[in-house]
């Protein structure tokens, strides 16, 4: 019964989880997933694996891999249907969308790294107009 | 079957302890309350000779506890029980096979007791295992004799597999294997595994609730990532003299000069306004692993039983 175990590997290989990776692993299934949703490999209506499957075929707990699912749900990149698992969203714009709040989600982090050091907003604005136009700079 | 709920969160039980004591002339578990979820993998984190294993001897009706209710698949355990652990499978490494006889003869034998013996999956687990059943016990590593007693238990498909230290000793690719499998068993969610180990890597990979326990008590016990999320390092610059609050939760781990690493067991997206203030400075807020977790829960524990 080889052939079960390579279905496996296959099936879930794109999606890796790294335990070096100091993030929790629910945030990296959710973030793996939209990647790929952004970059067009899971088109709309791909059927996702079962959270139990993917669990087993990842070896991580089936409470990581629900709450990845949950919040996946919430964001609008997959939908789930009762009893028929979960499929990637057909919804337009979804790619942009993951793009957008994956900024967010990114200028979010350093706005309340800047809190919590103290920084005022004007600090971290000019700080992020620096960096932009070092940025800039590096990219001629 | 009928299974037991639940009170607070509807949920199916597969197991439970309540207030369960037990008292030896030099050890004592002391009111052991924990319960496991139907579908679930549950994990029992605690260092050696914490009581890890004689709870789950109770649980398995192997002791009898001075007090407190033991329950599994929806039904009181007690050493007479003998039909509930049809549905059991146990794992210890007290457990012997016959030295002389090969894993096929164990096969059989087990086979012959259990009638929801499944003979397709043992064949399945054989090769998986990387086992040949001709193999005579006597001449397995402690690898392989690990694989074998977990083939003998699994192949049985018991709805609840309590397991104590089944990754214990074992190289990286043979707990890769045995982890692989587990997770294949779940993948039916009517099944549950309650697993013991004092290496928190091993659990954190694959539990939906753990436990910790220490010196014969349960120290915490609640799903993983409530874990993962409540517990936070914060490295914080303060001014000299500067004493820790007294805020729940807050233990100073070490300090250097004036930078003080504090852990803090109630996290909520919010630093508490006691660590802010003048000449404080927050330097950073970590999230823990497992493992750092494990060792502030039993030292904070210790600390408290002395005072």
């Amino acid at each position: 019964m080889h052939g079960v175990y390579t279905v496996y590997m296959t099936m879930h290989s794109w999606i890796t989880i790294s335990f070096g990776d100091p993030r929790p692993l629910y945030l990296q299934v959710i973030e793996q997933v939209k990647r790929r949703v952004a970059v067009g490999d899971l088109p709309p209506g791909t059927e996702l694996p079962s959270i139990r499957e993917l669990a087993a075929g990842l070896k991580i707990s089936v409470i990581t891999v629900k709450r990845a699912y949950l919040e996946l749900e919430r964001d609008g990149v997959i939908a789930t249907r009762q009893g028929k698992g979960s499929v990637v969203a057909d919804r337009p714009g979804l790619q942009a969308s993951i793009q957008e709040s994956e900024l967010r989600d990114h200028l979010k982090q350093a706005v309340s790294l800047g809190l919590l050091l103290g920084k005022s907003k004007t600090e971290m604005q000019r700080r992020i107009a620096e960096i932009y136009e070092q940025s800039q700079k590096g990219a001629k | 079957m009928t299974m037991e709920l639940d009170s607070s969160t509807g949920t199916e039980l597969a197991a439970s302890m309540v207030d369960v004591s037990k008292s030896y002339k030099h050890f004592k578990l002391r009111n052991i309350h924990f319960s496991v979820e139907r579908g679930t993998v549950a994990g029992l984190i605690g260092p050696n000779g914490a009581g890890k294993s004689t709870t789950m001897r109770i649980l398995m009706g192997l002791v009898q506890p001075d007090s407190g209710v033991v329950s599994a698949l929806g039904k009181p355990i007690s050493s007479s029980e003998a039909a509930a652990k049809q549905d059991i499978g146990y794992f210890s490494d007290d457990m012997r096979l016959y030295k002389p006889e090969s894993l096929g003869w164990h096969m059989q034998f087990v086979r012959s007791l259990y009638p929801a013996w499944d003979d397709v999956y043992a064949t399945q687990l054989l090769d998986r295992f990387g086992l040949i059943s001709q193999q005579i016990v006597k001449g397995l590593s402690h690898g392989q004799r690990v694989k074998a007693m977990l083939l003998l238990i699994l192949a049985r498909r018991p709805k609840l597999l309590i397991l104590d230290e089944p990754t214990n000793g074992l190289d990286p690719v043979a707990k890769h294997e045995i982890l692989t499998e587990l997770m294949r068993v779940v993948e039916d969610d009517s099944r549950t595994i309650l697993y013991s180990s004092h290496n928190t890597q091993d659990v954190e990979q694959i539990s939906d609730s753990i436990t910790f326990i220490d010196r014969g008590q349960v120290i915490a016990s609640s799903n993983r990532d409530e874990f993962l999320d409540k517990w936070k390092r914060i490295k914080l610059h303060a001014p000299e003299g500067w004493k820790t609050p007294e805020v729940e939760g807050l233990r100073l781990e070490t300090c250097h000069r004036n930078l003080h690493v504090l852990s803090f067991s109630q996290f909520s997206d919010q630093v508490p306004a006691l660590l802010q203030g003048p000449g404080l400075v927050i330097e950073a807020v970590e999230s823990m692993t497992l493992e750092e977790i494990f060792v502030s829960s039993v030292m904070r524990g210790r600390e408290g039983s002395q005072s």
